[in-house]
């Protein structure tokens, strides 16, 4: 059966690469901003309803439903204002889909903190983007102003009666605040150490209000699904994997490039379909990291035939993350690739716990060794124990995402970590044979 | 994480004071949050000091906590915490950012890295001239255009930030060394990519385009890059 690829007109993202007219005329011909206010004027039971119905799965890489996180919020304020904060600290090696939406399809992002700051009884939006992208906020903070300008937000949003105020900040280069509280932290004007929950964001978040944090490409697909209906955007993709979701792929195919899909695409058929194919064919791929740096890797057997979703990446212990694909080729060296990302760990582990401020340096010193196979072989199990006395003894999951890459490489890759540290051993062999 | 600290005392000016305009626009990041909660706006004016000035010194640390009302120490953490806020001098044209993390390393990464050692020095240190200065640094987040490099300049009488993507060997040295002379090359794909779309093969999206450069290329032009 050949897969039913997302055909334009089904897509969100209207104008990811910029070519189309980005004014606010040209984002309005293409049906954004269409009765957002009659969406407003549903209710907010009814929008929280329908975003559950429609199956959508948080695309910031853990995959949590969103309506049902937004159910958290309390119905009612206590005295305290409510939070809208997007993460658009987009900062996971090898994702690059926020990117796009900001600086091309601003307008879905600024509607959908509106439409869901009103579900959760939130008057303001915090945006916090990393600081990387300089050129990125200033597209979005034009076009926060031309939604101020044309009416859609500030007093009486889109004529609605609800006052709403969306605020763009950002960060100065820092992993780590791309997890929720770290990012709340660094809002707030501290360091961007995560915070231990409980209390979860929803009850004490920002300035110890309730908050919830949401990923750009969560809150950006909102109004699209309350306009078409929870019923069209769950006819894409698998049960329990719905929706359209926006790719990146780079690395070792023919044209890298980001493009919304339909979930569940199977895997060739994404590369195929919008990479221009795999370089120098199937039989040339080594292995593949299917969500972002954080998931282990896949040999070529395991992601030749896989679905991109949430459940079919998690049967073989790996995930869908932001569904940022990393491919790599026979010529590459996988334990320098994943070395590589150890590194990226150690750099950004903010320090807080010791498992992990520890932890990623040393497995990073032995991931060192193993590129140059200068190491006992008995090393590669110590190594895996290290990593499993990282995983899930800290605060936040950065600790998670050091160890994994590491358990898939000694996973699907072992044989190639023992032969380098056996040439080693042979050329030592040979050197000391012929010394004598 | 890494240890950072502030340059030596004889590097630091003596003193710091944003722009006429400058002062003008921290008013407008401290309106953004609620009264009493004007920390919240320490990076933005870290990150327009460093504009302003091509580093983070200690008087600016030292006035942005004033403006803040905050406590200096609680200010010099978060300017030692975020890795964007360079804490020594850069050269005085442009500072180099090349993304060293996987995807890109992948798509050659480490040849840009030696070129940079070859044309301007050792990374953090800025080039006999004065000029340049250069340092590798994680993901960037354009990996579709890989491999990329982020070059923060002060050329064409501002302060600039662009990412220059998709590119190779040698192009890159003529970008480097176009910034040395004081020049603003266009940044962006270097393959005649417009954005992220696949190469040559466009799949998605392809009717009604009517727009000349992507968004990030459109204000660099704007701002005097070369078209």
């Amino acid at each position: 059966m050949s897969f039913d690829f997302l055909t334009d007109e089904n897509r969100i993202f209207t104008n990811l690469y910029g070519q189309k007219d980005r004014s606010l005329k040209g984002v309005k011909a293409r049906g954004h901003w269409d009765g957002t206010a009659d969406i407003l004027g549903k209710g907010r039971d009814w929008i929280v309803q329908e975003m559950k119905d429609s199956g959508l799965r948080g695309r910031g890489g853990a995959g949590f439903p969103t309506g049902l996180k937004w159910s958290f919020m309390p119905k009612e304020s206590d005295g305290r204002p409510h939070y809208l904060v997007v993460n658009a600290d987009e900062s996971e090696p090898g994702t690059c889909k926020d990117r796009e939406i900001m600086r091309h399809d601003p307008h879905t992002l600024i509607e959908g903190c509106l439409i869901a700051s009103f579900a959760m009884g939130a008057h303001a939006a915090y945006i916090y983007i990393r600081g990387e992208y300089v050129r990125e906020r200033e597209a979005l903070q034009r076009a926060i102003d031309e939604a101020y300008e044309d009416g859609l937000i500030g007093k009486n949003a889109c004529g609605s009666g609800f006052d709403f105020d969306c605020y763009l900040s950002h960060g100065a280069g820092a992993y780590i605040c791309g997890e929720e509280t770290a990012l709340i932290e660094s809002l707030e004007g501290k360091k961007g150490m995560p915070r231990l929950k409980p209390p979860f964001p929803a009850n004490v978040g920002l300035y110890g209000c309730p908050s919830t944090v949401n990923n750009v490409e969560s809150i950006a697909v909102v109004p699209t699904i309350l306009r078409r209906g929870a019923e069209w955007f769950a006819g894409f993709g698998r049960e329990r994997n719905a929706g359209t979701k926006v790719f990146a792929i780079s690395g070792h195919v023919n044209n890298p490039c980001v493009v919304e899909e339909a979930m569940s695409i199977p895997f060739r058929d994404l590369i195929d379909r919008h990479c221009g194919g795999f370089r120098g064919g199937y039989e040339n791929m080594k292995a593949v990291i299917p969500g972002g740096s954080s998931v282990p890797c896949l040999t070529n057997a395991q992601a030749k035939d896989v679905l991109m979703d949430f459940d079919a990446l998690s049967e073989l212990k790996s995930g869908l993350g932001t569904a940022a694909v990393i491919v790599m080729d026979e010529s590459t060296d996988i334990i320098k690739a994943i070395w590589r990302l150890s590194k990226f760990y150690k750099h950004e582990s903010c320090g807080q716990c010791t498992p992990c401020r520890e932890g990623t340096g040393w497995m990073m010193r032995v991931m060192d060794r193993l590129v140059e196979g200068n190491a006992a072989v008995e090393e590669i199990d110590m190594l895996l124990e290290v990593t499993k006395q990282v995983e899930g003894h800290t605060i936040c999951a950065l600790g998670d995402a050091a160890a994994w890459p590491i358990q898939g490489l000694i996973r699907n890759f072992r044989g190639e970590i023992e032969e380098r540290i056996k040439a080693l051993d042979t050329g030592r062999v040979t050197a000391a044979v012929a010394a004598e | 994480m890494s240890t950072r600290r502030l340059a030596a005392d004889r590097l630091q000016p003596d003193s710091f004071a944003f722009s006429p305009e400058n002062a003008e626009w921290v008013k407008t990041q401290i309106a953004k949050f609620p009264e009493g909660r004007q920390a919240s706006a320490v990076i933005p004016l870290l990150w327009r000091a460093q504009e302003q000035e091509g580093w983070v010194t200690r008087a600016a640390i030292e006035e942005t906590a004033r403006i803040l009302d905050m406590p200096t120490i609680r200010v010099l953490e978060v300017a030692t915490f975020y890795f964007m806020f360079q804490l020594e001098p850069t050269g005085s044209n442009a500072h180099i950012q090349v993304c060293g993390t996987t995807p890109c390393m992948l798509c050659g990464a480490e040849s840009l890295v030696a070129v940079c050692e070859r044309l301007i020095g050792p990374a953090h240190t800025v080039s006999a001239d004065g000029t340049l200065s250069w340092e590798e640094v994680e993901c960037l987040g354009a990996c579709a255009n890989a491999p990329m490099a982020q070059i923060d300049s002060w050329v064409k009488g501002g302060f600039h930030s662009d990412y220059y993507e998709d590119m190779d060997e040698e192009g890159f040295a003529r970008i480097v060394e176009a910034f040395r002379a004081g020049e603003y090359p266009k940044p962006g794909s270097q393959k005649g990519r417009f954005a992220s779309e696949p190469l040559g093969n466009q799949t998605a999206l392809t009717d009604d385009h009517t727009e000349s450069h992507n968004a990030a290329v459109a204000t660099a032009i704007a701002e005097g890059a070369s078209a």
